[in-house]
């Protein structure tokens, strides 16, 4: 009996060791940010045109727009558009939840988890407009910024990104 | 053609205004919707209520279930004191099958909801109050016969846990009313889930 108690101690180690080092490679891909070191990505001063859309796994239209974004980050790679896509899923459901999405879906876009307590201090500081809904989508460059509280068609955002890279 | 394009820049700024919704100060409209209990809810039926904390809500939404402990808590600290909540869902059951007026019923089963939890029916109440996601917190004064916007957003500064709330928006709003003050801040931002409408 001890021994069958050693080894299903040896068993839990090496199952908890092998859970840590897939943590460890997903944290690679997800970054979970705090606002503050957030903002910057939503303020670069490249030549690149960026587009910043807000969304989590729970929301229903956000999942529906993603593949638009996936298709816009893949085709317009060449012109210089970047598609970062801002997770506002809870923390504590990165493993359970968004890493298992962001695989399934094999999101190729930029993805972080903004981790912020108080909603009613970084939402104005993406956009006074910005009334709290997701999904809502930022886009971006030197000479242009739009807020967009709405779901997006692919063809819709190619209308906004196309007399801008043009 | 100068005549249709004025008309249409009316139609727009018609439009733009009415998607606005309420500001801080508007007079809110009443409404008679029905309640999961069966019976139809208006204001009009609370005629001791100094106020009311109308909160857009629906079944679905991870926020609106982080917060119906505390939308629960909040019913039983100021509906005494005349400030009771109406929680109305504004979702389009076709589109989001989860906030049926069913499952509305279920939910509140659930919770032991001791607030009126309604369904807007036909969308017709959002659109006016300018609700755009829920939770979405319009809370009313009464002021004569009118019910005036005191304050409009969330509920406190931590959505996703309640043990790191250190700001109380929403209660502190009202303790403000109660001690005839104006509440400060008057509009706060939370994230929600979108109302969920049928695609054009």
């Amino acid at each position: 009996m001890p021994r069958f108690f050693r080894n299903l101690r040896l068993i839990l180690i090496l199952l908890l060791g092998v859970q840590s080092i897939v943590v460890a490679q997903s944290q690679k891909t997800i970054r979970m940010m705090s606002f503050d070191d957030f903002e910057p990505m939503l303020y670069r001063e490249t030549d690149s045109l960026y587009v910043v859309n807000f969304w989590a796994t729970w929301c229903a239209p956000c999942v529906r727009e993603i593949p638009a974004f996936e298709k816009l980050n893949e085709m317009y790679a060449h012109r210089k558009v970047k598609v970062l896509l801002v997770s506002l899923d809870f923390p504590n459901q990165l493993e359970s939840r968004v890493i298992p999405f962001v695989q399934d879906m094999k999101v190729q876009s930029e993805v972080i988890l903004l981790d912020e307590r108080n909603p009613n201090r970084w939402i104005p500081l993406v956009d006074e407009a910005w009334t709290g809904a997701i999904p809502a989508t930022v886009i971006y460059g030197t000479e242009f910024r739009g807020f967009y509280q709405r779901e997006f068609h692919f063809e819709e955002l190619e209308e906004i990104i196309q007399p801008l890279i043009n | 053609m100068k005549r249709v394009s004025i008309f249409l820049s009316i139609v727009f700024l018609a439009l733009a205004a009415f998607s606005q919704g309420y500001k801080v100060g508007d007079v809110a409209t009443d409404f008679r919707l029905l309640n999961v209990d069966g019976n139809y809810v208006s204001m009009a039926d609370y005629p001791d209520a100094k106020g009311f904390i109308v909160i857009f809500s629906c079944n679905h939404c991870p926020f609106v279930v982080a917060y119906e402990d505390r939308m629960i808590d909040l019913h039983n600290e100021f509906a005494p004191k005349g400030f009771p909540i109406i929680a109305i869902n504004p979702n389009d059951p076709e589109v989001q099958p989860q906030d049926s007026y069913e499952l509305m019923q279920v939910r509140a089963k659930e919770k032991g909801f001791p607030f009126a939890y309604v369904f807007d029916d036909g969308q017709k109440i959002y659109p006016q109050y300018g609700a755009t996601h829920t939770p979405h917190v319009y809370l009313l004064e009464r002021v004569g016969t009118d019910l005036k916007v005191a304050y409009i957003g969330g509920i406190d500064d931590s959505p996703r846990d309640a043990s790191q709330v250190s700001e109380r928006y929403l209660a502190n709003a009202i303790n403000a009313l109660l001690e005839g003050k104006r509440p400060e801040p008057d509009v706060t931002r939370a994230i929600g889930c979108t109302i969920k409408v049928k695609a054009n």
